[in-house]
């Protein structure tokens, strides 16, 4: 049931595929018709040969007429017109193709690109990272490989069987007989193979999954295997898989491996078998030695062709599953579009109003029952609460990464969804705990916040962020290129740089997700009197363990197993001798040393 | 490509029955022709049916031969290319493993995680490609050439003219096609690089609103890739149309050289000498063919196969003394001796002049800013590095002269980034001590405070941890890295800012418990927060690379401006 549901995928995943290019379908079937006449004059030429080898005998044995000669030669010149045009004509023909296939794939990665945009943050939230990756990364390679690869292969192949097949019949009805009567057996055996083959395949992907994991999680805990000494051990359990992976990766390669070799002596089998008949018929009479020589030509050809085809079935299969799995991620459901008509607060104050929000990220499940809070314009809110207690929820409703299921959250009076979402996100400026840099210079980076900033500007906000100190230390200071992950400076260091990030955008509203944890006391110092400045008169979210941060906010939240469970200021909440007395005073006890 | 030749002569046997495989499918492929050419030529002419069964039944045990052999050959190449494979992995893996962290640092953990995984699989699928064509193309090329000279050596003299001629016309678009395959290389990265940056920085993008930006950046890379690999399609699709061209302009030639011999020069020609000539010649460019692809295949393996090298080549510079030293009269001492240590090609020493001692039963509590040597202070015990100028002693021997097996088994450590493998909580565990009992490992996590998290799983301590520890929260993985250290009963105790993922109170609780533990031991603590440290019998403050104090919470508080600092900012006074 499930498995024909799958073959079905596939077949819908190759018709999509061609639908992408119908824009193209004019150069497609124009570099078809040119490779179906080239195919043509490929075939003929064989026969032009046999033809021109048939004068050549004449001339040899009856002397240099100007007949024999006349004839010898027209054929030589026929044929080498004909292998000409074939070159011409083919080569045209995969020109066209390459420029269809590479505008399809293109299309296809912009495609995929473009819903990348458009899909909720809730999709990435609940599917694995590595599966999206894989999505689209691999499986579009994949695609694209194969769509470079085969369109011409299958063409070329097909025709080539169909015209040489033409022929051959034309030739002798009994030869063609004979040398294709072993193109089922060699089908059905390279059939058979291929599909032992593919297990074989399936499970070297595997063992190659499971090494490639295996010395990506020991390369990066390299030091922890020092420090306690496990090299051997390490070594023994890495030796045992590569092992694993060896043994199927040799029976797979095996298996592909005699794929050629038995489509190709099968065919020879077949020309053997038509070199007897053939001589028989010759001496029977009835066949021209030319006719002999042109036939098992044909029949060679026909060989390559054929493994051909069987070796494009099995990429055309992964290309199938690899396709749909890329339908599958452009079929997911795209966020709720804009409203058409979109509002926006008249003056931008930054007062938030959280009115009666209920929220739960599954569709059963609610965490936040029902939170009401106002939160005026220039305000500060902390938000505590012990670990894993879903303090990042309230930062995804208020930036409008997930819709509440019930109540609203306003912004000067508007409620966020008749909002268009980029213009509600221009609001904020936003300091995440994973800081996210990408590969580019730091200049770059930083200006992501504000894509128009001058130099200076760019340089002005690190300076506030007080990341210019370290920035210059680095060789090529601003244009020190960042890797990927910014693995090439300090995790503190990449805070700063998206501090101020957030600081080049300046943002009425402000959310600061544990934006201090990682950066050094001293350099927090100087973060913090920076921060207080940039929150001078605006309201700000955030997400903190200092005490310092806490005690001055207007408001606290404090929340525990998703839900805000107290809120109000220090006092208040103190006064209370609630949850958040108990936080206080655990932490407070410690410095009480002091 | 050293390193593949190497493995290769490991294989020698496979590698001449491999030999012996080929020429025996080459004598199957060209012997075809040969039998038809003795049909057409002898058995038709003479009318002699007993011939043409006679040769029919030697073309079919030919066919059934170049099966096996054929059969044969992708058997023994399958073995050699991914035995070369497996070794090679193995020996790089093993390599690594005993790499000190300045050779890790100097390729860095993601190179060689490449040079591992892919580089290895590109150089072991270049060899089973190519084995064979390899060891087949120039067979052919020779075998060709001896029977077309045999026949007819004036014929043959046409292959003067073409193979150099296709020669040049090969290594001509190999010129211009392998350099753009190295580009296109660098594209399908570039692009999947930016693919994973918007998958890991979704949020961000979203935030800022710079989905325009990101969508033109990657229109950008994506038209960039598009073209370039238009431009190398159309390069290498040119090789075959004028191959097609030269080959029928040489059997056009040879025809005419027949024609012109036989009735000029009174050479007899029989047309099945012709024909037989024309497809040896077909078969020797053929295989000149085979053998430029395996030219064009074969930079990228040897590229790959020279990065493996590398690492091969690559001695680890921290190795053990041919003799080595331990002292078992002393348990627990920790001695910097005028410490001074820089990373390789860096200017300024990242930690200069350090000295203090530490006996059995103390904590020393190291605090500074970020980037400014804390770590590379407690990377040094465990002889992660080697210092630069002064020593590190444990128990009075400096590291250098230990077995480091020795000294390692001495220290309970606990890095920055806590770093689990795949397995189960006990097998993490476990790594730290391979006999522990379960009762150990059971007290050893009740003392990392993760006993509780640890029962409300399903399974125990036998729930399952994935990769780098990524289904258990930072904590939970800081704990369980914690427990790891604390199952090995060390001397010393080295805590690189193993406290930050944790909340105040587990914090606590978790030094309280520890305290008992850690009776006899030495700690050292490398910390942000003040709370963590407040009660160590030595806090050493560090300023970029300086020691900036060292000494009591209570003392650097009246002598050390840098630490006063610190105390302030986290004890909410500042911004008076």
């Amino acid at each position: 049931m499930s498995k024909k549901r799958k073959t079905s995928n596939k077949k819908g995943a190759y018709k999509r595929l061609f639908s992408y290019m119908k824009p193209y379908r004019g150069r497609l079937i124009l570099a078809i018709l040119l490779i179906f006449v080239a195919n043509i004059a490929f075939a003929s030429a064989p026969l032009l040969m046999g033809n021109a080898t048939n004068s050549l005998a004449l001339l040899l044995e009856g002397g240099k007429t100007p007949e024999a000669l006349g004839s010898f030669f027209t054929f030589l010149i026929m044929m080498i017109a004909a292998y000409g045009l074939n070159a011409l004509l083919s080569y045209i023909g995969t020109w066209l193709i390459v420029g269809v296939t590479e505008n399809t794939i293109f299309d296809l990665r912009k495609r995929v690109d473009n819903k990348l945009a458009k899909l909720p943050l809730n999709y990435y939230d609940t599917n694995a990272y590595g599966d999206i990756l894989s999505r689209i990364t691999n499986d579009v390679d994949t695609v694209s490989i194969s769509l470079q690869q085969s369109i011409y292969q299958i063409l070329n192949a097909v025709f080539t069987i169909v015209i040489i097949f033409i022929i051959m019949l034309n030739i002798s009805g009994v030869l063609t007989l004979v040398g294709i009567a072993v193109v089922p057996v060699a089908l059905y055996v390279s059939s058979k193979i291929a599909k032992k083959s593919k297990q074989k395949f399936d499970a070297q992907q595997k063992g190659t999954g499971e090494l490639n994991g295996f010395v990506e999680e020991y390369y990066s805990g390299h030091n922890v295997v020092t420090v306690f000494g496990r090299e051997d051990t390490v070594i023994d359990e890495f030796e045992k898989t590569n092992e694993e992976l060896y043994e199927s990766s040799k029976d797979g390669q095996f298996l592909a491996g005699t794929l050629m070799p038995i489509m190709q002596n099968m065919t020879n089998l077949g020309y053997a078998l038509v070199c007897v008949v053939g001589a028989l018929m010759a001496i029977i009479g009835g066949l021209s030695i030319g006719m002999i020589q042109a036939f098992t030509l044909y029949l060679r050809q026909f060989s390559q062709p054929l493994t051909q085809v069987m070796q494009i079935t099995n990429v055309i299969q992964s290309t199938g599953s690899a396709a749909s799995r890329i339908f599958e991620f452009l079929d997911e459901q795209e966020e709720v579009p804009d409203a058409e008509d979109a509002k926006f607060p008249e003056k931008l104050r930054g007062e938030v109003t959280f009115d009666h929000i209920r929220f739960g990220y599954l569709p059963h499940q609610t965490l936040i029952h029902d939170l009401n809070i106002t939160v005026g314009a220039g305000e500060k809110t902390a938000i505590v609460g012990p670990t894993g207690a879903g303090k990042t929820t309230l930062i995804n409703l208020i930036m409008r990464f997930y819709d509440v299921k019930g109540g609203a959250i306003k912004i000067d009076g508007v409620d966020i969804r008749d909002m268009e979402r980029s213009r509600l996100r221009e609001i904020f400026g936003m300091v995440l705990q994973d800081t996210w840099l990408y590969n580019g210079t730091i200049m770059e980076n930083i200006r992501y916040g504000k894509l128009d900033a001058t130099d200076e500007e760019v340089i002005e906000a690190a300076k506030k962020a007080r990341a210019d100190a370290f920035i210059e230390t680095l060789p090529g200071g601003y244009n020190f290129v960042l890797q990927e992950g910014a693995g090439n400076i300090a995790q503190g260091q990449r805070q700063l740089l998206t501090i101020a990030r957030a600081m080049l955008s300046n943002p009425p509203i402000l959310i600061l997700d544990e934006a201090t944890s990682s950066v050094d006391t001293r350099t927090e110092v100087m973060i913090q009197q920076a921060m207080t400045e940039m929150m001078r008169g605006k309201t700000s979210f955030v997400i903190a363990h200092r005490l310092s941060t806490i005690k001055d906010a207007e408001n606290i939240l404090y929340m525990q197993d998703g839900d805000i469970l107290e809120v109000g200021n220090h006092e208040e909440l103190m006064a209370k001798n609630g949850l958040y007395a108990k936080l206080y005073n655990s932490q407070f006890s410690d410095k009480a040393a002091d | 490509m050293k390193c593949v030749l190497k493995e290769l002569s490991g294989y020698k046997k496979e590698l001449i029955l491999i030999v012996l495989s080929v020429i025996g499918t080459t004598m199957a492929t060209l012997g075809l022709p040969s039998l038809l050419m003795r049909l057409i030529d002898v058995a038709i002419p003479q009318e002699d049916t007993a011939m043409v069964l006679r040769v029919g039944g030697f073309m079919i045990a030919l066919v059934a031969f170049g099966l096996f052999c054929g059969i044969a050959t992708s058997k023994l190449s399958a073995t050699v290319s991914m035995g070369v494979g497996r070794n090679l992995r193995s020996k790089i893996f093993t390599k690594v493993q005993y790499f000190s962290q300045t050779e890790i640092d100097k390729f860095s953990a993601s190179s060689l995680i490449t040079r591992t995984n892919n580089d290895v699989t590109q150089v072991q699928m270049f060899l089973n490609q190519c084995l064979r064509i390899a060891i087949q193309a120039p067979i052919m090329c020779i075998c060709g050439i001896i029977l077309a000279i045999s026949s007819s050596p004036q014929l043959s003299g046409v292959l003067v003219i073409s193979i150099p001629l296709m020669a040049v016309i090969l290594v001509v678009i190999a010129k211009i096609a392998v350099p753009l395959s190295t580009k296109i290389q660098t594209k399908i990265d570039r692009i999947n690089l930016v693919m994973r940056e918007k998958l890991t920085g979704v949020r961000v993008i979203r935030a800022f609103g710079t989905a325009d930006f990101e969508s033109r950046k990657f229109e950008e890379i994506n038209r960039d890739y598009q073209k370039t690999n238009k431009k190398l399609q159309r390069t290498t699709n040119a090789v075959m149309p004028v191959l097609i061209v030269i080959l029928s302009l040489t059997a056009a030639l040879v025809m005419l050289m027949a024609a012109n011999q036989s009735l000029n020069k009174g050479i007899d020609y029989t047309v099945g000498e012709i024909m037989a000539i024309i497809q040896y010649i077909m078969q020797i460019m053929m295989a000149v063919i085979m053998l430029t692809l395996v030219f064009v295949m074969l930079p990228r393996a040897s590229t790959a196969a020279s990065r493996a090298q590398e690492v091969l080549e690559s001695e680890t510079s921290i190795k053990n003394k041919e003799e080595t030293k331990d002292n078992r009269d002393k348990k627990g001492y920790l001695t910097f001796k005028n410490v001074t240590f820089r990373y390789p090609g860096a200017d300024k020493p990242a930690i200069e002049n350090l000295s203090f001692e530490a006996k059995p039963g103390e904590t020393t509590a190291i605090i500074g800013g970020t980037g400014m040597g804390k770590s590379t202070v407690v990377n040094l015990i465990p002889r992660l590095y080697d210092v630069t100028e002064g020593q590190v002693l444990v128990d009075g021997v400096d590291v250098r002269d230990y077995d480091t097996k020795v000294l390692r088994e001495k220290i309970g450590f606990v890095p920055q980034k806590a770093v689990l493998f795949s397995g189960t909580i006990d097998s993490n565990i476990a790594f730290g001590d391979r006999n522990a009992d379960e009762e150990r490992i059971e007290e050893a996590v009740k003392i990392a405070q993760s006993y509780d998290f640890v029962m409300k799983k399903e399974e125990g301590f036998n729930s399952p941890i994935s990769q780098g520890g990524t289904n258990v929260s930072g904590g939970q993985r800081q704990r369980l890295a914690i427990a790891r250290a604390i199952v090995r009963k060390p001397e010393i105790y080295v805590f690189d800012d193993s406290f930050s993922a944790l909340d105040f109170k587990t914090d606590k609780s978790l030094r309280q418990a520890l305290a008992n533990e850690t009776e006899n031991a030495t700690v050292v603590i490398v910390a942000q927060r003040i709370s963590t440290i407040i009660d160590a019998d030595r806090i050493i403050v560090i300023e970029n690379g300086q020691v900036a104090g060292i000494g009591t919470h209570k003392e650097l508080l009246k002598s050390c401006d840098v630490y006063r600092e610190i105390v302030d900012s986290q004890m909410g006074k500042e911004g008076e």
